[in-house]
């Protein structure tokens, strides 16, 4: 096992990656380019404007102990069985602690011209290609994904197939010490009109400060139609960092859902590239918070097409101490006419000490475009109760009711069917076992 | 059934009922008609308990208890219903899942079996079809993104699925097109019974075309003026409101 | 619309009528910043110690800070030892007792501004403080509005006439730690109004400042505080113009209000500085820092039109401190041909039950980038706070930008805060609406836009609504494509 444990953090990665460069690798220049670009910018701090809502320095001040080896760590398919999504019919690539897990996974047969496998099972020309989307982004977290990365799924549709069963990608964190750090690497090229449903799903095995980074960058094709579905539950010590860079395609169809439920601190920054005219890209998200979570969705949308359609509706329920982020930015280019974006924010706080900080911003360079975006933030609304009242429901019900729609609402949006009612109950159950409703 | 005496009600500091007095027995259609700003509005909500309405004098006795003090839900549960002027938008909430739980609500109250999906999905398809509402209705959030026609012919399904006792129709009829009315006055109509009473706020006469009232009141500035069979309707139709204010004065 | 191309580029050239040099003698200090200009100013200015310690620390303060370069603006870096800190036209021995014995230099300036100054032509019902460069040359009315007990003169004059007032007042809503440019203000602030509203009283007449930058290579530091005590009213406001010059120009301002309880204060901008010719050149960069303070029951209200400048960058502000306090900002922004402009406002709730309101509308048109900035806070202990945002951007022609950056933070779940912002262009659709009932063009994009500040002319007192509407015209004028 390879761990460093000082407290340094310029030092640390420094030390870790030796343990990297003597295995030597097609994906040095990527790995020597991330610390290169980690060690001038250093975790990020309050200072910056992107993260001014969300402090890392609890990140800063763990060890760091990138998990280059497996932890070895024996879990039985009886362990994952339960698990959210656990029974769904799909090809599953299970990872541990960042490790592909052979023996947990089950790819079956899927049409040819469809791979569905873990990035180091053989790079394939894909050293050539890791980075090419995520490149330009100044996020220290990418930076340091590039250079720590152990494994991750890939996924390449080829033109005109689809996926014939959903792909779930379950990533589990079973460390137990303190700064483990898993960092993940996925590469998903779905190629001109493709289907498919991707399942991503970020869960907790103990209850160590540990942390999950994992950067995901996504190809859509002309036409292509995909759905990505990001659930997040991981225990409420973990750290967890994701960023998703899309580029779409003429035409293509792309909807994004992120369930944000665990860890202590999670961020997703988001950063969809519409690059071609006709694109139809959709964010959603849900966040459920209590004790003192944060969560933080950070996504920038680059109309850089004309013609295209981008919706983003995130809504966040904040229970006791915690803090619900979210900075979306619609960019629209010199160009990019008849742009129809629409961003929506909506924040329920539950108890007198959560926060919400909502950040919904516009920068338009083109005038033929149609853009809103609107936050709210409050109590439930009283008409609704009243509404509800006047039919004969009790308050506490009138508020589990409005609660649940709140919730629903994102969940709903959700296209494939046992995803969306695996997640509608999952959400419906935590929603009344963990917060008061009454 | 509903006795409302000397009812005096506002908005913070501001009078806007100043002694209402009305008696509505079982089997009646009462239509309470006025110029806007006169308190219609104002008296539907207070009667379903809607907050932010101080009472500051009179009661309302509705079979003989008083309804003031009952929450809004008990209000529901003993058979009260309003039909919004502007029905609530609730994103999110299934319409199907809301109306069950409202039923089963109403029904537990009254101790009667609750309805099982099967039987409700049922019972509901049966009304939404008198009413011309197609099937993927019930999928929909409750009022999210419905046209005003569609909006108030919820508000009718709900009344004719909740079977209220008292029925209090605030303004069902603005923003109809004629077709929608009837559709509306149908399913008002077909709640008539001996047993049921309606009062059927309005600001125009042509509904009262559709659904016939026993009682036609007029209320201006917070009382009620003038009281009368149908007739009335129709002479104020006819001669707007001005003469009777004038008489009031 | 292309075929209206070369209308476009005639109505661009379009004349900014305010943009006359006074050919006065005047007194400057050289260019530069050090604490020597800081004591020369507040040796001028015969001001007390206490102020000039004041300009000292503010000063020193300043020397430690970096210029701000998060606004969504371009500029190339200020040199600020470039910039003279002090102009004022030259006084003949003691100079003038009254205002008619004001140079008639400057009062055909004012007269040539609309703004007639001497005791025949002056608006009526307006009281009017004149400031030329760096010093104000005189203020109307002063004796009726004395018989109210209301204090309006400039600030220099309230530094020797009431400092205990000043003193009492001064940098507590701004402190001078404030911002790179709110600390420059303060160590180097040369004229600017003062208000004073006794208890209970009504100001019984509109109150308003003219600034006018003449001199080249100056910058204006004025310096506004204006006092609400309990129960009080007032209505402010402020026009400001400049010479066409092709430098830039720096007009770094400080505006500090305060309501107390059940006071109210209604402060209107007109601002109108030179904003530079249509390649860019020349223009006043305007860095402002306006901000009012209430108490219990207090109210402010900004509203501001903002057609000038190369670069406008400012935020009125309100801290809601008190219970039941209301704070309102309404604004018109238009930036035509290259001109920048990053604005909005802050809404702090503090106290119970605050409400506050903002609506900003923003006009793009030539190559003009506009962005809403705006930040509304609720505090842990601000129960039942509410707030309403309303930012809507409008865009002619497809060189322009608008942008949207709202900022909000909620502490306490009784808060109720919504924002909404749209973007849109002059449908082509509404134009050819208008064509066919007969309109020009230009008359159609100048009704619509019209329309499209309704809700913020509908603040401004009624002689400056008229004149603001006519002001987005001639602003407007070119920009249809």
């Amino acid at each position: 096992m390879s761990q460093l444990a000082t407290t340094n953090p310029a030092v640390e990665p420094v030390e870790a990656f030796t343990k990297l460069e003597q295995n030597g690798a097609a994906l040095m220049p990527l790995r020597k380019a991330g610390l290169a670009r980690f060690s001038d910018s250093g975790y990020p701090t309050l200072r910056d404007e992107d993260w001014r809502f969300t402090n890392v320095k609890p990140i800063a001040e763990l060890p760091f102990r990138p998990t280059i080896d497996p932890l070895g760590q024996a879990l039985g398919q009886e362990q994952l069985g339960n698990v959210t999504f656990g029974q769904l019919s799909a090809d599953r690539l299970v990872f541990i602690d960042g490790h592909f897990n052979a023996a947990l996974s089950q790819i079956g047969d899927q049409s040819s011209g469809v791979t569905v496998t873990h990035l180091t099972s053989g790079l394939a020309g894909l050293e050539r290609e890791l980075g090419s989307l995520s490149i330009g982004d100044d996020n220290p977290f990418v930076a340091l994904n590039d250079a720590f990365f152990t494994d991750g799924a890939v996924i390449q549709i080829a033109d005109g197939q689809r996926l014939a069963k959903p792909v779930h990608l379950l990533f589990v964190t079973t460390a137990s010490e303190d700064g483990e750090a898993a960092h993940i690497r996925n590469w998903i090229v779905a190629g001109a009109n493709t289907q498919g449903t991707i399942i991503e799903s970020h869960l907790s095995l103990g209850q160590a400060a540990t942390v999950t980074n994992v950067v995901t960058e996504s190809r859509i094709g002309d036409g292509a139609n995909i759905e990505h579905i990001k659930f997040q539950d991981q225990s409420n010590r973990a750290f967890h960092l994701a960023s998703l860079h899309s580029e779409l395609g003429r035409d293509a169809q792309y909807t994004f859902h992120s369930i944000a439920l665990g860890a202590r601190l999670s961020r997703n920054n988001l950063r969809m590239r519409l690059a071609q005219p006709g694109i139809e890209c959709i964010l959603n998200g849900l966040y459920m918070l209590r004790g003192q979570q944060l969560a933080d969705h950070h996504m920038v949308v680059e109309h850089a097409a004309p013609h295209c359609d981008s919706h983003e509706y995130f809504n966040g329920i904040l229970d006791d101490q915690s803090r619900g982020v979210f900075h979306g930015r619609i960019l629209v280019q010199p160009g990019a006419q008849k742009t129809d974006a629409k961003q929506t924010n909506k924040n329920l706080l539950l108890s007198d000490d959560a926060t919400a900080n909502t950040k919904p911003q516009l920068e338009i360079y083109a005038d033929d475009v149609k853009c809103t975006h609107g936050a709210t933030i409050g109590e439930m609304d009283d008409d609704a109760i009243f509404y509800l009242r006047a039919r004969g429901l009790d308050t506490p019900t009138a508020r589990r009711m409005l609660l649940h729609g709140f919730a629903g609402e994102i969940v709903e949006r959700i296209r494939h069917d046992a995803v969306r009612e695996e997640l509608n109950a999952l959400v419906l159950g935590r929603l009344e076992a963990v917060h008061k409703l009454d | 059934m509903l006795q409302i005496k000397n009812l005096q009600a506002g908005i913070e500091d501001k009078p806007i009922l100043k002694g209402i007095n009305l008696t509505v027995n079982a089997g009646e259609v009462h239509a309470i008609m006025g110029p806007n700003g006169s308190g219609k509005s104002t008296l539907a909500s207070v009667l379903a308990g809607r907050d932010g309405f101080d009472v500051t004098g009179g009661e309302a006795l509705y079979n003989d208890n008083d309804l003031l003090d009952l929450a809004p839900e008990e209000r529901a549960r003993e058979g009260v219903f309003l039909a919004f002027q502007y029905p609530v938008e609730i994103p999110g909430v299934n319409s199907a899942y809301f109306l069950r739980s409202a039923v089963n609500a109403i029904l537990k109250h009254r101790g009667e079996e609750e309805l099982d999906a099967m039987n409700f999905l049922k019972a509901v398809k049966v009304k939404m079809k008198e009413l011309g509402l197609g099937e993927d209705f019930l999928k929909r959030p409750v009022n999210a993104g419905f046209s005003g026609g569609e909006k108030k012919r919820n508000e009718i399904l709900q009344m004719t699925m909740l079977d209220p006792r008292l029925a209090i129709l605030d303004e069902t009829d603005s923003g109809l097109d004629i077709d929608a009315l009837r559709i509306v006055a149908d399913g008002v109509n077909r709640l008539r019974s001996d047993d049921n009473a309606q009062v059927v706020i309005t600001h125009y006469q042509r509904l009262l075309d559709y659904i016939v009232p026993d009682f036609v009141h007029v209320l201006h500035d917070g009382c009620i003026i003038k009281s009368g069979d149908k007739s009335l309707a129709l002479e104020l139709e006819e001669k707007g409101y001005d003469w009777l204010t004038k008489e009031a004065a | 619309m292309r075929a209206d191309t070369d209308t476009i580029d005639e109505f661009v050239a379009s004349d900014y009528k305010y943009g006359f040099v006074t050919d006065i003698e005047s007194e400057s200090l050289e260019p530069g910043l050090g604490e020597e200009a800081v004591r020369f100013i507040s040796a001028k200015k015969k001001e007390p110690e206490w102020l000039l310690e004041w300009r000292l620390k503010a000063f020193r303060h300043w020397e430690k800070l970096e210029c701000p370069t998060w606004p969504h603006v371009k500029y190339p870096p200020v040199n600020f030892q470039d910039i003279s800190y002090y102009s004022a036209p030259k006084k003949k021995g003691d100079g003038p007792k009254s205002l008619d014995e004001v140079d008639p230099k400057l009062l055909e300036t004012y007269e040539k501004l609309g703004v007639p100054l001497h005791e025949r032509a002056r608006l009526a019902g307006v009281a009017v403080d004149a400031v030329f460069d760096s010093e104000s040359i005189g203020t109307t009315f002063k004796a009726d509005l004395a018989k109210e007990g209301v204090i309006f003169c400039s600030i220099s004059e309230a530094v020797q006439e009431h400092p205990e007032l000043v003193k009492k007042y001064l940098g507590t809503v701004v402190p001078y730690t404030d911002n790179f440019y709110a600390t420059l203000n303060s160590a180097v602030f040369s004229d600017g109004s003062f208000v004073y509203i006794p208890k209970g009283t009504r100001c019984p007449m509109e109150l308003s400042t003219y600034f006018r930058i003449n001199a080249a290579n100056t910058g204006q530091f004025e310096r506004t505080l204006i006092i609400a005590e309990e129960g009080s009213h007032v209505s402010y406001l402020e026009g400001c113009t400049a010479p066409m010059r092709d430098e830039n120009q720096l007009h770094a301002a400080v505006v500090e209000l305060v309501a107390l309880d059940n006071a109210e204060i209604k402060y209107s901008t007109v601002q109108n500085w030179y904003p530079g010719d249509e390649e860019g050149r020349g223009g006043i960069y305007n860095f402002v820092t306006k901000r009012g303070i209430c108490k219990t029951n207090a109210k402010i209200s900004w509203t501001q039109v903002e057609t000038g400048s190369a670069i406008t960058w400012k935020y009125p502000s309100v801290i809601l401190k008190g219970d039941n306090s209301i704070g309102e900002f309404y604004s018109v922004a238009l930036t035509n041909n290259m001109q920048q402009a990053d604005t909005g406002t802050k809404m702090v709730h503090l106290g119970k039950n605050t409400r506050s309101t903002i609506v900003s509308k923003g006009i793009s048109a030539g190559r003009g980038q506009n962005s809403y900035r705006g930040l509304v806070q609720v505090g842990k202990k601000a129960t039942n706070a509410r707030n309403f945002s309303q930012c809507d951007s409008l865009l002619i022609g497809d060189q322009c930008g608008a942008h949207t950056f709202p900022y909000i933070e909620a502490k306490n779940p009784s808060a109720n805060i919504e924002h909404e912002a749209t973007t849109s262009k002059i449908g082509e659709d509404q134009i050819f609406y208008c064509n066919q009932r007969g309109l020009e063009t230009q008359d159609a994009v100048n009704m619509i836009v019209n329309g499209f500040c309704k809700e913020v002319f509908r603040e401004l007192p009624m002689e400056f609504a008229m004149e603001a509407q006519k002001l987005l015209d001639v602003s407007l004028e070119g920009s249809v494509g």
